[in-house]
């Protein structure tokens, strides 16, 4: 009988293929007391010296199929094994504790893990994997156990793990590898990422998938809906193949749409943009056809690291991103800090209600030396392409006043400077508080854009700690009393000759989509992978017919029945 | 003693491409060196050492060098910084 495991669907499409169990052995290493430590430290260099040939070879391995940057990583791996600070504690260990080598080995190993895995840094933390890698080879070899070969995979296989880290994709041929199946991770693991670039089906997280799968078993990764049906009967095996023939039908006639824009089918322009967090992401944005960039989030410029990013970094970051999108539209949101997310070395004290309290523009109209740093950054960088600045957090005109005039004092400075800026550059704000939906029509007077950020809006409308799952049916994306703030932006705007947008998760979400464009949306922002899907079902919507069912929905007396009309009426 | 600082430059601080050349280059050596960040110091012949600075772009690093062939070593590490794209 099927067993189905449920987890993350990390990466979309169906892979059907045999398992291959990657699960690291079962040690059972024990302290032991030893009469000898000279046979321990004899040990000890046998066991290092023969994992070092191993590595030795999958390095060159590695390096031969896969070429010389995915063969790096064993290059760093191999230090390890020599590196003093490592090997040293294991043998003062050995020597002063009269402790046999594999312990020894286990403990040194477990305090560097400990060590990095505590770091403020997600790609350190990270290298705690490389560690743990090491030393499952290292143990391998002083017990004689021997350790799945990823090099000997041959056939098409689903990468059954715990986790998938990077030595262990450094050593697969990607071309036999149909999915992954991991029991640990999310949607930003190595393993999600990596499944995503290699455009394979992932289900992450999963907890137990090693525990109930055995090796070569046939298994169905549904990388769409997050399952992992094991050993599925012929009657699944069909259902599943036809679902991975509708979803590969569906995905080429979405690459079809890459270089078109998006026009409704009543004629009506529509600009789908994509949501990033760093340079890095403008690949997929690109890759996805995005019209635009609706919300870079510069925060991750200030994360993970000890002080404060300098003028030049920022500005290289943006002129990166704004470069990259050739004249397309970029919005950058300024520092958006606070709330659930901490810069540690600003100190900031801890606050009873973070989300109502000292945050985004907020924190930067106070810290304005640092907010000048961001804005000259963005200012310099404004030549080299359609650059929107968009504030964060506004509550009041006030807010938005002095913001803008900060804005304006250091591009007068700059230009003092001899220092070029964009003749034109639009100046808009994020919608999150709902005072700035019920005094639209006064903003839309003097800001240049609007953007929705519906997760917030949505939990400051509901007074709902979007953080706390006692109150989670408060989040009501569908909520009439949401759609009439969303209604009142775009209707404000319009009237201003402004545009309005969007870019919190509603925007690429397929039920929400038609709704939207029948109030009259002019800019969705979402993930990049969401985008041809949506430009898809844009092409077969008509603005015109959607905006009565749209304005009918508001009219709603709840949530669910706003949401039972828009299933009913709105979606085709 | 010798010594020189470096401001790291490349996009993602000192990951780990760019310290296991720095560790290859100093462990050719037989001087102690070492690698001083945030009034952090470690061995430069430790890769994990290194790594667990979590240096980041625009970070001061210094690196002194102790024996009879330091004056190689720090011509040899600052090569490798140039090579890089490390710093400068």
């Amino acid at each position: 009988m099927a067993r189905i495991v449920e987890g993350i669907a990390a990466s979309a499409g169906i892979a059907i293929a045999r398992a291959f169990l990657l699960k690291s052995p079962d040690f059972h290493i024990e302290r032991k007391t030893i009469g000898s430590a000279k046979r321990e430290m004899v040990r000890l260099a046998a066991a290092l010296e023969e994992a070092k040939q191993e590595l030795e070879s999958v390095k060159q391995r590695a390096q031969a199929k896969l070429g010389e940057d995915k063969a790096a990583i064993f290059a760093a791996h191999l230090l390890v094994l020599q590196d003093p600070e490592f090997i040293g504690p294991i043998q003062n260990k050995i020597r002063e504790e009269n402790i046999n080598v594999e312990f020894a080995v286990r403990e040194v190993a477990n305090m560097y893990i400990g060590m990095f895995e505590q770091l403020d840094n997600e790609y350190m933390k990270e290298r705690a994997a490389d560690i743990r890698d090491v030393t499952q080879r290292l143990l391998a070899h002083l017990l004689g156990v021997k350790l799945a070969d990823l090099q000997a995979i041959s056939e098409e296989v689903i990468i059954v793990a715990e986790d998938v880290t990077p030595s262990d994709t450094a050593q697969m041929d990607t071309r036999y590898v149909k999915g992954f199946a991991t029991d640990i991770g999310g949607r930003t693991s190595h393993s999600a990422i990596m499944a995503r670039s290699l455009e394979i089906p992932a289900v992450v997280g999963t907890k137990q998938v090693t525990e109930a799968v055995e090796p070569n078993m046939w298994i169905v990764v549904d990388g769409l809906d997050g399952n992992v049906i094991i050993n599925p009967t012929d009657e699944e095996l069909e259902a599943y193949r036809k679902k991975q023939a509708q979803y590969e039908a569906q995905r080429a006639t979405w690459a079809k749409l890459v270089n078109e824009k998006t026009v409704t089918a009543d004629g009506v322009r529509i600009e789908l943009a994509a949501n990033i967090g760093t340079p890095e992401d403008i690949e997929s944005v690109l890759k996805n056809g995005a019209e635009g960039i609706g919300l870079y989030r510069t925060e991750f410029l200030y994360m993970g690291r000890t002080q404060l990013p300098s003028e030049e970094e920022q500005y290289n970051a943006y002129k990166t991103v704004l470069e990259k999108m050739d004249g397309k539209p970029v919005v950058i949101r300024t520092l958006d800090i606070g709330g659930d997310k901490e810069l540690p070395y600003l100190n900031m004290p801890k606050e009873l209600n973070p989300f109502l309290g000292f945050r985004a523009i907020r924190l930067c109209l106070e810290m304005q030396d640092m907010f000048r740093v961001q804005l000259r950054a963005l200012l310099r960088a404004s030549m080299f392409g359609n650059l929107k600045i968009m504030f964060p957090m506004i509550a009041t005109l006030e807010e938005f006043r002095q913001a803008k005039q900060i804005v304006e004092e250091e591009k007068a400075k700059l230009i003092a400077e001899g220092i070029s800026v964009a003749g034109r550059i639009e100046i808009g704000i994020m919608v999150e508080v709902p005072a700035i939906a019920l005094l639209a029509d006064v903003f839309a007077k003097e800001v240049d854009f609007f953007s929705i950020g519906t997760n917030d809006l949505i939990q400051y409308t509901m007074a709902a700690d979007r953080m706390n799952e006692k109150v989670s049916y408060l989040y009501q994306p569908y909520h009439p009393a949401l759609l009439r703030l969303i209604d009142m932006v775009i209707q404000a705007a319009h009237k201003e000759g402004k545009w309005a947008g969007m870019c919190g998760e509603m925007a690429g979400d397929p039920v929400a989509i038609p709704l939207l464009l029948g109030l009259g949306l002019d800019e969705f922002s979402m993930s990049a992978s969401s985008i041809l899907q949506a430009r898809n079902m844009m092409k077969k919507l008509s603005r015109e017919e959607l905006e009565a069912h749209a304005r009918k929905a508001m009219t709603m007396s709840t949530g669910e029945e706003a949401v039972r009309y828009v299933k009913q009426w709105l979606i085709p | 003693m010798t010594e020189k600082t470096f401001e790291i430059i490349n996009e993602s601080g000192l990951h780990a491409r760019p310290v296991t050349a720095l560790v290859q280059a100093a462990s050719r050596f037989a001087s102690t060196i070492e690698l001083e960040y945030n009034n952090k110091k470690v061995n430069l012949k430790s890769i994990m050492g290194v790594m667990s600075l979590a240096v980041a772009k625009g970070g001061i690093v210094r690196i002194t060098a102790k024996g009879e062939d330091e004056t190689e070593a720090i011509a040899a590490i600052e090569s490798v910084m140039q090579n890089e794209g490390l710093g400068a």
